[in-house]
């Protein structure tokens, strides 16, 4: 036989093929199944934030520069004065407004356009009616075809739009383009600034500047002549802001997939190191009849790329389907609420597709990159003997890797995020994940000494066996680590977050019933004198009135909440859900300002220090008195007392108003009287305390529903690689059994050993997993969390829930160690012996 | 990306032609308007035209312009022919309205040069609703502005500046003969109705000087050229198809313009115009007095439309020969008042003979008026 005609792939690869068959398709399953999760999310996000952006796009037009400020708007005089500038070619004004529709019929972005400014820059917003003056009646309306779809109107059909409470009648004139994105809603500027109490304030200029302008240098001069609180910036600065706030979100989606995917890999490795002993006399006589060590080990890493290359495949083909599927069922944001209105379409992104390709892959090369090197650098005159298997798995243990990651890992989450993104945190956990998985044939080898040794032969053969040959077990034990240390983690912050809204919400809804217009939309409201009617309806002890706006802080960040309430100074926490201590302004400092977490995080503000705010077109000074706790707004909110907010815009409207009741008045009765109460009562949200928080909780589950969705999958690939791991360490063992049969060990005895092993091991896993996963916890709380939605918690750990899973997983690993102790004992076991030579 | 796509929509209806034309505009414009009935607009009756006051904007009628058209040289001797105009238009919607953006009053503006070395015209558009001191048509004295293209007249002058896509001009017009009032002392008739009727006097004879820019190139130039000025609020009879209409600085000091109302089925359905002699002599023109013959067609390119840019014209006592200074006068505004039509510098030739310098408008070529 010549050895130029042995391939190594043929030898080794082939005969792998017929043996492990069943192992190959699971880790090809595992590869994925990882990849279709990260690819799915990856379009996901995309076509979200690509429905996005062309909106914003069609919004924008192909202006140089916007000028933008609060959701109020700003002083119309600065139109002409930006228009006439010399740099300027066209200068284009726009008034925006989140109008509410009557009849309960949603949301519409209304933009008020001025059509011979905006046609030349936004012709997406430009509607053709019945005759070329309905771009200018003040009665018209151009509906997005998005917005006529959900709305189910058509041409000349009626929409009411709420001012104030009360609903003004509009005509559909006509559609605008079927290429404009997003639910709008176009009309005239007089008109929108007429009918929606706008008079005097615009909401936006767009520029487009002459050829030749240096548009920075322009940017920058004008500037440092706009009014407080206006920014004027590139179009595409409006669209980091607008997706700044989602990012974090879809970012952790990401790394959930990525997470999946990582488990994938560690599949392989399992499949691949087991594969590796099992083959070991095979490997070790194709190195004496000649083949080198690294066409050894290049074989046996095309092995795992061929796997990663299939499974990556299979992968992108599933993604696509669940991306299309999870579209349709839960909407472009996942259910998380990041997009409204967003109608997504899925493409096919080349880019992304090759990379989730090349990472499916790469985690398959890396899974059987160790196994595939300490198989070639084997010599091959002691691996042809029996009993060597032990060995290979022995440089696995290490210590210096896995205790440099752990450094690493615990370093990584003090740093801060980078770009908005914990990216440190991520890494934190994965040094922690993959240092712990490392370490583990040392921690496991050290548990197991020190267990007492069972009396029973079974029970103390188990654990000999353990104790003597730790690499094997490591390998399922790096399964069991990882997917519980996985889902501890996860289930721990997300009992922690869920029970830290629960308490929020007890602290933000004291009264009896709340009355809403609307919080989001510019349109509705309850005017003072609907107010002064709520307060007079008999029952009602109290009414508390909430105003809300939006002011813009930096170009590139979403707008700030701007709230304004009744709020006692002295005794702030009564009416916000503080954290930590607060100040009360001395007498001669300027009025307090409560600020939420994400201020701190975004904006730096710090208790008692002196801020100034743009409200109204000016800076107004502050103290920031205090920090509250708010899981509605993630960019951030502002409270400051009613009366200095009316005192500085003129604004006595509310978005809302908080009612308090008699003792013994019925809720029931005094909704009813409040919709009565008020012209257009009929149009406003009347809820109880506890309807709110149902309502606040389910869209918590459902936010949360995709990354339970995600971790299952993660769990479920680990636990696969755990069952698989086991049945193939047993079957490696069949010669031992063989031996123990023949010095008279019953079958029985042998299945009580398998039993025991798998139960030590298990139960090692489990504690260290445990424990780690309380670890990752703290960093997902303290650090991803607070550095992705800047969301202060606090911890809670679902002890009934991770018992119930330990439960699981002990007995899942027992069985499973039976189960393959059965299959392996078949009746040519005691054959097997003489395998040895 | 052109105005058009974007505007071509807005105009349509208040569209059709400019200039004598742009009358027909508020015909389209009255459907629409018919129905709601916005706002009553004054009716258009003869009286006295009271100077300065009516060189300015008259905003509560529906439709008015100044319009000139001229023939400039430069010092190598090359002609060109020039057009500045600017339209405003009360739409009749929101009237009532607080808002400073309300739409009350629009303003238009069309330039163009035409230059037979180029080949073809050179045009541009702009369109804008009237406020915040950006786009004006001010009361009193011609004063119109669009931006930073507007027409001016600075005590005796008319003075223009256009900043155009691909050419400028900076210009001024000279008055050398009195005002020329049109009709019956300034009321022209439009139709057999007697409501169809404008208010509409010219300035013939205007010396220009100024400068005019093309190809990264600024010549100084001297020339004629007449304005129109003409405003009112009803319209032709609904048949009306288009318009041809002439207005010649006759060499000998003369001035003459005529017009024609043609119906969808091509019969002239008015008629009309006048001439003022050298001596000073005005002679209006009856409905017999005029008719245009076309002599020469030429078929646009672009639109495929087919003009007749050469015209044997009879107008009272006068027979002449109307020949285009280039057959390429065509104007696209389908992007501003929405439709596309032939303005261009003729020659009036009588025996062979150039004896004036003149424009012609030819419109409803393309489409007839919307009505």
């Amino acid at each position: 036989m010549s050895a130029a005609r042995i391939t190594p792939w043929g030898a080794v690869t082939g005969g792998a093929l017929r043996a492990n068959g069943g192992r190959l398709v699971l880790s090809v399953a595992a590869i994925a199944l990882g990849v279709a999760l990260g690819y799915a999310v990856q379009l996901i996000n995309q076509a979200a934030v690509n429905e996005l952006s062309a909106g914003l796009a069609t919004v924008a037009g192909d202006a140089d520069l916007e000028v933008r400020g609060p959701r109020a708007g700003f002083d119309e005089s600065l139109f002409p004065a930006v228009a006439a500038r010399p740099e300027v070619a066209l200068a284009s004004p726009v008034v925006e407004v989140d109008a509410k529709l009557a009849g309960d019929r949603g949301e519409l972005a209304l933009l008020g356009i001025d059509v011979f400014r905006a046609g030349p820059i936004q012709p997406g917003l430009v509607g053709e009616g019945e005759d070329g003056l309905d771009v200018l009646r003040p009665d018209a309306i151009f509906l997005s075809v998005a917005a006529a779809d959900a709305l189910g109107v058509k041409r000349g059909d009626r929409v009411g739009v709420l001012a104030g409470l009360e609903p003004v009648e509009l005509r559909v004139a006509g559609l605008l383009s079927a290429r404009t994105p997003g639910r709008l809603g176009v009309m005239d500027i007089a008109a929108v600034q007429d009918r929606f109490g706008r008079v005097g304030r615009i909401t936006r200029i767009d520029l487009r500047l002459r050829p030749g302008t240096d548009v920075a240098a322009f940017r920058a001069a004008l500037q440092a002549e706009l009014p407080p609180g206006l920014v004027v910036a590139r179009p595409e600065a409006s669209l980091r802001a607008a997706t700044s706030l989602s990012r974090a979100y879809r970012v952790n989606l990401n790394v959930l997939a990525l997470v999946a995917l990582f488990t994938g890999g560690l599949l392989v490795f399992s499949t691949q190191a087991l594969a590796v002993v099992r083959r070991r006399t095979q490997l070790a006589l194709l190195r004496v009849l000649g083949v080198k060590r690294r066409a050894l080990a290049v074989t046996l890493v095309g092995e795992g790329a061929a796997i990663g290359a299939a499974g990556a495949a299979l992968g992108l083909v599933a993604g696509y389907a669940l991306a299309a599927a999870a579209v349709s069922i839960f909407g472009s944001d996942l259910g998380a609420g990041y997009f409204r209105g967003v109608t997504p379409r899925l493409g096919v992104e080349p880019g992304s597709a090759a990379a989730f390709f090349l990472l499916g892959v790469a985690a398959a090369v890396l899974g059987s990159l160790a196994p595939a090197l300490e198989a070639a650098r084997a010599q091959p005159g002691p691996a042809l003997k029996a009993g060597d298997e032990q060995r290979a798995l022995a440089r696995l243990a290490t210590p210096w890797p896995g205790l440099a990651l752990w450094a690493a890992g615990l370093a990584a989450s003090f740093l801060p995020p980078v770009r908005g993104l914990p990216l440190f945190g991520y890494a934190a956990i994965a040094c922690l994940l993959v240092g712990t998985i490392v370490l583990m044939p040392r921690v496991a080898h050290a548990a197991l000494s020190a267990a007492p040794r069972p009396r029973a032969v079974p029970g103390a053969l188990a654990l000999d066996q353990l104790r003597g040959a730790p690499g094997q077990a490591s390998v399922s034990l790096a399964a069991i680590v990882a997917a519980v240390s996985l889902m501890v983690s996860m289930a721990i912050m997300v009992a922690s977050f869920r029970q830290s809204v629960d308490d929020w919400l007890d602290r933000v809804l004291p009264a009896d019933l709340y009355v809403r217009a609307s919080m989001t939309t510019d349109t509705a409201f309850l005017s003072p004198a609907d107010l002064e009617r709520l307060a007079a309806i008999p029952g009602v002890r109290r009414s508390e009135p909430l105003r809300a706006q939006r002011i813009l802080l930096a170009a590139d960040r979403a707008g700030v909440a701007l709230l304004a309430k009744p709020v006692d100074p002295a005794d702030p926490a009564r009416q916000l859900p503080l954290v930590g201590a607060f100040v009360v302004p001395k007498p001669g400092d300027p009025p307090p300002a409560w600020v939420t977490e994400p201020m701190v995080d975004l904006y730096g503000y710090r208790i008692g220090e002196r801020i100034e705010l743009p409200i109204a077109g000016r800076m107004a000074p502050f103290v920031v008195a205090g920090v509250w706790r708010d899981y509605a707004r993630q960019q951030g909110a502002v409270m400051i007392q009613r009366e200095v907010f009316v005192a500085l815009t003129g604004d006595a409207n509310a978005n809302a108003v908080a009612l308090w009741l008699d003792p013994g008045a019925s809720p029931d009765a005094v909704s009813r009287a409040v919709a009565a109460a008020v012209p257009g009562g009929g149009n406003l949200e009347i809820a109880t305390p506890g309807e709110i928080r149902d309502i606040s909780l389910s869209v918590f589950d459902r936010t949360f529903a995709v990354t339970y969705a995600l971790e299952a999958a993660a769990v479920l690939i680990g636990l696969v690689g755990l069952s698989s791991s086991f049945s193939a360490l047993v079957l490696a063992r069949r010669r031992e059994f063989g031996v123990l049969r023949h010095l008279g060990m019953t079958r029985r005895q042998i299945g009580a050993m398998l039993a025991v092993e798998g139960f030590a091991v298990s139960a090692v896993g489990l504690a260290v997993g445990l424990a780690i996963g309380w670890l990752i916890s703290l960093v997902l709380i303290h650090v991803v969390n607070r550095q992705s939605f800047h969301w202060g918690m606090e911890l809670h750990v679902p002890w009934a829930g991770l018992a119930a899973l330990g439960a699981v997983l002990l007995a899942l690993a027992t069985l499973t160690a039976l189960a393959s102790g059965r299959q392996a004992m078949g009746a040519d076991v005691v054959r097997a012996v003489k395998e040895d030579w | 990306m052109g105005m058009r796509s974007v505007l071509s929509p807005v105009f349509c209806p208040l569209s059709s032609e400019p200039r004598r034309a742009f009358l027909a505009a508020a015909l389209a414009l009255l459907a629409p308007l018919a129905r709601a009935r916005e706002v009553a607009y004054p009716a258009v009756r003869p009286r006295e035209l009271v100077f300065p006051r009516d060189h300015g904007s008259h905003p509560e009628y529906r439709t008015e312009w100044w319009y000139v058209t001229g023939w400039v040289r430069d010092d190598r001797g090359n002609d060109f022919g020039i057009q500045v105009t600017f339209f405003r238009n009360r739409p009749g919607v929101a009237e009532e309205s607080a808002s400073a953006f309300a739409p009350r009053e629009l303003l238009f503006a069309h330039a163009a040069l035409a230059d037979p070395r180029h080949g073809r015209l050179r045009h541009d558009q702009r369109a804008r609703r009237a406020g915040f001191g950006l786009a004006q048509a001010a009361q009193g004295t011609t004063d119109v502005r669009i931006d930073d293209w507007w027409l001016r007249l600075e005590g005796d002058v008319y003075r223009t500046s256009i900043a155009a896509r691909d050419f400028s001009l900076a210009l001024s017009f000279r008055p050398t003969q009195p005002i020329l009032l049109q009709g019956e002392r300034g009321y022209s008739r439009k139709g057999p109705d007697p409501a169809q009727a404008s208010y509409y006097y010219s300035r013939p004879h205007l010396a220009v000087e100024g400068t005019l820019g093309a190809d990264g190139r600024t010549v100084r130039v001297t020339g004629k050229a007449w304005l129109d000025h003409e405003w009112s609020s009803e319209v032709l009879s609904a048949d009306a198809a288009g318009w041809d209409w002439v207005g010649v600085n006759l060499a000998d000091g003369g001035a003459l313009m005529a017009f024609r109302i043609r119906a969808r089925s091509g019969e002239t359905l008015w008629a009309g115009g006048t001439l003022r002699e050298a001596g000073g002599r005005v002679r209006a023109l009856a409905p017999g007095d005029v008719a245009f013959r076309p002599a020469r067609h030429w078929r646009s390119p672009r639109t495929g439309v087919e003009y007749p840019v050469a015209f044997a014209l009879r107008a009272g006592t006068l027979d002449l020969v109307l020949e285009p200074l280039i057959d390429d006068q065509e104007l696209d505004s389908r992007a501003s008042v929405g439709t596309v039509y032939w303005e261009g510098a003729v020659r009036a030739l009588a025996a062979g003979r150039e004896v004036g310098r003149g424009y012609l408008e030819l419109s409803g070529y393309w489409r007839p008026l919307r009505i």
